[in-house]
């Protein structure tokens, strides 16, 4: 069979794995009646809401009447380098702090592009972490641990 | 005359030197981000909701306010000057506004552009100041079930005036609300859909999802594409319009204030549907209707001045109401919240000061966004001139260290980066993600009510319907679903969106 619209086809998919996952998970919690609801009782339905709807989204995606449409491919470098340098700013600021975290951040999703150039991303490094210590420390005084733990 | 001691309690309030200084980095960051492609008001206000603790509640949300209508202002620079829109809202505003610059008439639609953006906010102003009393009167006489049955009409109106399949955004708006149920339900103490993480117990941070969905996202979209060809950048000539300019502006700038205003306060209104609106009035009733498309003055006067009319009346429902119409206010009810100002009528009771000079300033903005706008625009033009591989780490900075200060926690830093691969899918996918924003908002709101209404009439479900006035609500939600799908309605609603 051939999926016509596999963007439709996905979002159903989705939005049914998703609804399922909610209505599933809901009823582990009290449902309580209508004039006393339970934790349970509004997920509940909702999460049948949304399973109907994905339904009919991936009913229509299938019919004859659905437009062609191709999922778009993944980036995958693009995708790995902005999340993996997000995640890896997680782990580095307890521990070396704010200083070599955003240099990493910076230099790790800079890399992302293909007009990349060390140079210039050192520049546009510096900038930003002077720029955010004067905003984020100085000016609103919030705080950080800002050198690494051995230097502390 | 309450409206003008009201005014005048406002107007006290903004001009005070701290508030007039924070409604002035709002306008200058709404004018850079509106100059900028491919960083939006939405992006924009979840990046900078965290810096606002630090500050007291009315600067905040002034200053917020200041950047979603400047960003009105700064997306026409672009659009006219390189043909880029800066912001969908201004989509149109670049098919002749761009053309008008082509022949040598940069200056006159800059100027037409600004001008009516003033007169709109101006007016906007006025309006906001009428309407929220009366329609704060009107919500007090809300129960839990219109309430409910009002969240069900704003969701829908949401959806139905987005762009692409109104059932796959129906999908995200519930996707929304189910996960504003994540966390501790306030009636029971069980913590819902937390798997005994401790930090998903307060619920997902609403900072880190709209990063993760509109920064993180939006970016590696934006990665992937192939550079595009950068516009050819007009010359700035003068700026004074001739005597016939002045005569064709003029009508054009009333029509597009009147239908902002009007599409600002619908639910789902906002800037973007605002422009398109008065885009094709302007086009169907122009005596020069042959000129649209080569440079015609309405068509930049008419779309300009109904973005920035309803980018300031899509606040009414949210101050009168308490119900966001879009997701740029929906982030607005987050800055309040953060500040523990509940949005609703009782604002205007209970924190007159703040609602009044929230308003004001919005004149005081509109001020100074023509000010910084018509003499200074060389200066945002010479901006765009920042590449974007040295634009988005920047984004992504602010973003990592502003979601961490909301609660001191690295944990939100990985929610977002969570977020940003959801929204990436999301997008590849061809699910808005607006409507996740509202729905997440209104989420727990909306059970809250729910709950409430079947409390009150003892789990019989014909509550919703037998009151009058959540009837009316529903009934014309219904009629919005049901217009929609009408094929002549779906044909030209889908013809309207190829526009873009």
């Amino acid at each position: 069979m051939q999926i016509r619209n596999q963007k439709d086809f996905g979002a159903g998919l989705m939005y049914m794995v998703i609804g399922l996952f909610f209505t599933y998970m809901a009823t582990q919690y009290s449902m309580g009646t209508p004039a006393k609801m339970g934790p349970g009782y509004f997920p509940f339905w909702l999460g049948l809401v949304m399973t109907a709807l994905g339904l009919v989204i991936l009913i229509k995606s299938l019919g004859a009447k659905a437009a062609i449409e191709k999922i778009p491919p993944f980036n995958w470098r693009v995708i790995a380098l902005i999340t993996g340098s997000a995640v890896l700013y997680g782990v580095l600021l307890p521990i070396m702090g704010f200083i070599v975290a955003v240099f990493v951040l910076v230099f790790l999703s800079a890399s992302a592009s293909h007009e990349f150039h060390w140079k210039g991303t050192l520049m546009n490094a510096i900038f930003l972490i002077v720029f955010t210590y004067l905003v984020f420390v100085v000016g609103l005084k919030l705080q950080f641990p800002l050198l690494p733990f051995f230097l502390q | 005359m309450d409206l003008f001691a009201n005014l005048a309690l406002g107007f006290d309030t903004a001009f005070t030197l701290q508030n007039l200084f924070y409604c002035l980095i709002g306008c200058v960051l709404g004018t850079l981000i509106g100059v900028l492609p491919g960083l939006g008001p939405i992006a924009t206000i979840a990046m900078l909701l965290p810096a606002t603790y630090a500050l007291p509640p009315i600067a905040a949300l002034i200053m917020l306010a200041g950047i979603y209508y400047g960003s009105q202002y700064g997306g026409s620079t672009t659009a006219i000057l390189l043909n880029i829109p800066g912001e969908t809202s201004s989509v149109v505003t670049a098919i002749d506004g761009y053309q008008m610059a082509r022949n040598g008439r940069a200056g006159v639609a800059l100027f037409t552009a600004g001008m009516g953006s003033f007169f709109a906010g101006c007016v906007a102003t006025l309006v906001l100041a009428a309407f929220a009393a009366p329609l704060s009167q009107l919500a007090f006489k809300f129960g839990p079930a219109e309430y409910f049955s009002l969240m069900v009409l704003g969701l829908i109106g949401a959806v139905v005036l987005a762009s692409g399949s109104l059932i796959k955004a129906i999908g995200m708006i519930v996707l929304g609300l189910l996960m504003g149920l994540i966390g501790t339900d306030v009636n029971s103490g069980v913590s819902r859909y937390a798997f005994d993480i401790p930090e998903l117990s307060d619920g997902i941070g609403f900072v880190a999802v709209a990063m993760g969905v509109f920064g993180f996202a939006e970016i590696m979209s934006n990665l992937e594409k192939k550079d595009e060809d950068e516009g050819f950048l007009n010359k700035m000539t003068t700026m004074i319009p001739t005597k016939q300019d002045v005569k064709r502006m003029i009508p054009s700038i009333l029509r597009g204030t009147a239908i902002g205003s009007i599409l600002g306060i619908l639910p789902g209104g906002g800037a973007a549907l605002a422009s398109f609106g008065a885009y094709s009035v302007e086009k169907k009733t122009s005596k020069y209707s042959s000129e649209f498309g080569h440079g015609a003055i309405e068509g930049v006067a008419g779309p300009e001045s109904a973005n920035n009319a309803a980018a300031q009346t899509s606040f009414i429902p949210l101050l009168t109401l308490g119900i966001p119409p879009n997701a740029v206010m929906a982030l607005m009810v987050g800055a309040m919240t953060i500040h523990n100002i509940q949005p609703g009528p009782q604002v205007m009771t209970s924190n007159p000061a703040l609602f009044w000079g929230l308003i004001a300033s919005m004149w005081i903005g509109n001020v100074m966004l023509i000010l910084l706008n018509l003499p200074l625009i060389g200066i945002w033009v010479k901006l765009l001139k920042i590449p974007y591989r040295f634009m988005y780490p920047a984004i992504l900075v602010f973003c990592c260290i502003g979601v961490y200060t909301v609660n001191n926690t690295v944990f939100d830093v990985y929610v977002t980066a969570a977020f940003g691969l959801i929204g990436y899918l999301f997008l590849k996918l061809g699910c808005e993600p607006p409507p996740l924003l509202l729905g997440f908002v209104l989420g727990p709101m909306m059970e809250e009510n729910f709950r409430r209404a079947l409390l009150l009439s003892r789990g019989n479900f014909s509550t919703f319907v037998t009151r009058p006035l959540s009837l009316g609500l529903l009934i014309a939600a219904a009629l919005l679903v049901v217009i929609v799908a009408l094929p002549a309605v779906k044909k030209t609603r889908e013809e309207a969106f190829v526009e873009e």
